[in-house]
Order: C-alpha cells, then structure tokens, then sequence
C-alpha cells in the first residue's frame, strides 16, 4: 500500500477517533449527571464548546512557547495515534504501527505533558506552575506501574510490537492477557485511572483546586486544542489498554464498544470516589498499583 | 530619583506593584517595573462580526456554550451553588463553571458592589477574551438597592461595565437567574449582545466613570 493512501486512512482514522472521542466524553458527562440525579449537558455539548472556543474573537498570548504548549500537547496525543494499530486484521487501519511502537508510545505519553510544562510556565502564572508541578509529579507515578505491567507483557510475548501482542491474543476471551497476565492487568488498569485523571485522580485539573492547574492560562483556541487532543487522547489511550489487555479490536463497532467499557471504567470509578490530594494519590499509586506490577514481572 | 523614593511618593502602589531591583542565579540585576512588564496597558478594540449566516451559527454556539465565571461579588453569590445542583441544573442550559476569567463568557455581578470589589470586577471583567457577556444579578446592581446610601457601594453598574441582562429581585431565586440565563440565549442568537464592542468604543467614558469612584487606581487603564 502507497503512503499517500496509508497516511489518507491514518487521517481518516483521526477524524473518526475525534468525532468518537466528542461524543464519548459527552455521553459520560451524561451518565455522571444522572448519577448525580440531573439531567446534565446534552451529548453534543462539546462540540458546542469547541465551536465557542475556535470563535472567540480575540486571545491573549504571552510568548512563542505559551503558542507551542497546547501544541505539544496535541503532538503528544496524535503521536501516540499515528502509531497505534486500530483494527486488528485490517491493512487499512493499522496507522503506522511498526516493530518497536510500544517503547515510542511510552515516550509520547510523557511528552504532551512536557510540552504543557514549558506552555504554562512561559504564561508564568503560579497557579499554571503548581499545576505542572502536580501534574508531572502524578504522572511519573502512574508510568512506573504501567511500565512494569508492559514490560511483563512484552517478557511474556517476546515482543515489543503491539500489533504481535494483538495477534497473540487472538481465539477467544482466554487467550487476552486479562486472562492470561491476570496481575499485569489489574497494574495497567489501575494506571489507566491515573491517566484518565478523572477523580479519585482529578487534583490536576480540578476547577475546585487551585484553579484549574496547568491550562490556567488557556484560552480561546489554544484551550479549544486543548480539549481536541483530550477527546483524541481519551480515545486513543482507550485504543492502547484495549490492545494491551482486552484482545484488540477485528472491526470498528468491536472498537466503539470496547474502548467505551474501557473508558466507563474510569468514570465509574469516578463518580463512586471523592478526591485524593496530590501525595496521596501519588503514594497510593506506589502502593497497591507498583506491587501489582512487580507480581506481574514475576509470575510472568 | 531612586526606586524607593518613587514608591514612597506614590502612597497606594500595590507592595506587588512596587519597581524593583532582582539579582538573576547569573549575578545579573534585573529591573522589574511591574506595571509595565506584568500588565498590558494597549486599549480594547473592536472585533467586528462575521458576515451574518456564520455569526447567526456561531452565536447560536456560544449560547448555547454558556461559560460562567465563578466569581461572587456579593449575598447573591449563594444564588449560584444551588444551580448547578440537581433541582434546578443549569447544566440543561449548557451553562457551565469556570474557575478562570481567561475562559470564562459570562460574568455575573452577583448583588452590591462596593467599590474595592468593583476594582477587580473591573480587572476580571477585562482579562475576560470576546465576545463576553455580564448578567446583573438583584436589585444593587440596578439602583443601590438596600444600600442606596451606602458610603462604599455603587449604585448604578451599567455606569461602569456594559451589562446584557439584569435580573431584578432582592434577592433572586435560582429560577430568576435561569430565566436570565435564556434571556441572555435570546439577546446573543438575536446578535445584540454586543458588550465587549461597546466597551471599546465608549471606552473613555467608562474609565472616567471608574476613575471617578476608584480613588486608590493603582493599575493600567486596560489590563488583560
């Protein structure tokens, strides 16, 4: 397959994951809303917001890097996409997956982070700047179990290749690492609530902390990327677990409702859970999550 | 004339405010003048619409894309918890919280101001981005209210900040500020919540009428 097409289906599939990633982030507003007893935001309130933040008339900027900040951010979600495999089986929608895209996943994962640190620090408000402080401090804990729990799975299939370990998992719910890496599992999915940031998780970017964290700052389009990349990144951090634990995906209607339940599990816990501070939450990922982890490395 | 000396003659500066000397890790002495490094002083200008078919959908976006600063200014702040709570909702609406005014569209004057409060209404009010809209909330913002005669309260807020709707009552329930809500909805698709333009182009009256009341104006005309 030519380049030109391939890259054509990677665009293609960025606009499906943005569109799905709208709608999934409205549909769970909803659900938390009724939680709630409320009837809440109607489903199609972010692309509303979206469109309200691309129009506003005017915006401040406070440098080159504030302007870069949110796109870094969204280099970060997008490089985590354009080489993730969707659809398993499928030459279509395998992006730009190759044998070591793992390990550059890892890396992509860290790197929007990065890029929102030297935006908001350029903007210099201190809220921004405690924001990172708490944001780069919460992440570096979640990585560490979530990277023992890939390193177990790549120790276990001899791979670091996600589009192998799909593969590998192919045959029925016993053949899933959820089933077979029962440990590495239940580590990754802890982290995926780290990286979900929804609550117990939420002190980042809470509005109720210091408000609201890193994207004080923010405004206009720059928060209108801002919440692009969050749809995509949702999505596409969904997509990765998916991959990882849960079998992959042989069609798109597989992918919607996998990546859904994925996601709904972060929401759920969510909306059952209040608030941890920042050194709790980071403790309590070097707890329970981190010996999990190192079960996983060693009852491969 | 030395640093000092200039702080000590201007008797209201902000210590914040104040000129200073900062030695940089380099062993460099950096000269910080606040107002002029920290603040942009550039006047308000006038955004014009887009031609009318894409204003008419992008207004009816933004309607419908409330975003509200949470910023309580007086006894009509306690008004505003109870929305966003599951017997009145204002989440329906697509009303929502923000925490910053960088964000935020709608600016709720809720109830008195008094005058120290009206200074960062004002610097609030300006670090909001267009188009930006400002609900006045009770009976104060109209007429002084039960504090007509109050020494350090205004009475009139259009004097000062350019308001879309005001919503009379002393105080308002949540339902008022949600019909204020939907009036506010009517005046943006019908493109005549303009306030952002209006403060540009009546800006120096505005800024005397500020002036007027704020004795101790220790920042720039235009601070976003």
């Amino acid at each position: 397959m030519s380049f030109i097409v391939r890259l054509a289906y990677t665009l293609l599939g960025l606009f499906i994951v943005l569109n799905w990633g709208l709608i999934q982030t409205g549909l769970m507003n909803k659900i938390t809303a009724r939680v709630g007893k409320r009837f809440g935001m109607p489903f199609y309130q972010p692309y509303l917001n979206l469109v309200m933040l691309y129009s506003r008339r005017s915006s401040v900027s406070h440098g080159v890097m504030f302007y870069l900040g949110p796109i870094f951010r969204l280099a970060g979600g997008v490089g985590i996409f354009l080489f993730l495999p969707l659809i398993y089986g499928s030459i279509y929608w395998t992006n730009f997956s190759f044998s070591g895209d793992l390990v550059l996943i890892l890396y992509f994962q860290f790197f929007g982070m990065l890029g929102m640190a030297l935006g908001a620090g350029e903007a210099s408000h201190p809220y921004s700047i405690i924001g990172i402080g708490r944001g780069l401090s919460q992440v570096t804990t979640v990585e560490i179990p979530f990277t023992l729990a890939i390193i177990s799975i790549a120790v276990q299939y001899h791979t670091l290749s996600l589009a192998d370990i799909v593969a590998a998992q192919q045959g029925g719910i016993t053949h899933w690492v959820m089933w077979t890496n029962p440990f590495a599992t239940a580590a990754g999915m802890l982290a995926f609530l780290g990286f979900m940031r929804h609550s117990p998780f939420d002190t980042v970017m809470a509005p109720q902390e210091i408000p609201i964290g890193p994207p004080t700052e923010y405004h206009s389009a720059f928060l209108g990327v801002l919440r692009s990349n969050a749809a995509i990144l949702h999505v596409v951090e969904s997509v990765l677990f998916m991959n990882l634990f849960f079998g992959g995906a042989t069609s798109w209607v597989e992918l919607i409702i996998k990546t859904f339940f994925i996601y709904f599990w972060s929401v759920f816990v969510g909306a059952v859970t209040p608030r941890f501070r920042i050194d709790q939450s980071s403790r309590w990922f070097l707890k329970v999550p981190l010996l999990l982890g190192i079960l996983a490395i060693i009852f491969i | 004339m030395t640093i000092e000396e200039q702080n000590k003659k201007n008797k209201f500066i902000d210590p914040d405010l104040e000129k200073r000397d900062v030695l940089s890790p380099d062993g460099e002495v950096i000269h910080i003048d606040p107002m002029k490094d920290y603040f942009c002083d550039a006047r308000p200008t006038v955004h014009d619409p887009e031609n009318k078919v894409v204003e008419k959908f992008l207004n009816w976006c933004r309607s419908n894309s409330l975003w509200v600063l949470g910023f309580g200014t007086g006894c009509g702040s306690m008004e505003i918890p109870p929305l966003m709570t599951s017997r009145f909702d204002a989440n329906r609406f697509g009303v929502q919280m923000r925490p910053t005014p960088r964000q935020s569209s709608v600016f709720i004057i809720s109830g008195y101001l008094a005058v120290k409060t009206l200074k960062r209404a004002i610097r609030s009010y300006e670090q909001m981005q267009d188009p930006k809209y400002l609900i006045a909330l009770g009976s104060c913002t109209i007429n002084g209210g039960m504090y007509y005669d109050s020494y350090n309260t205004i009475n009139r807020l259009d004097y000062y900040l350019p308001v879309d709707v005001y919503i009379a009552g002393c105080m308002p329930r949540p339902e008022a500020l949600l019909a204020g809500f939907n009036k506010l909805k009517e005046r943006i698709k019908a493109g005549r919540a303009e306030g952002a333009n209006e403060y540009a182009e009546k800006f120096d009256w505005y800024k005397a009428n500020q002036k007027k009341i704020i004795k101790d104006w220790n920042m720039p005309d235009y601070n976003w």
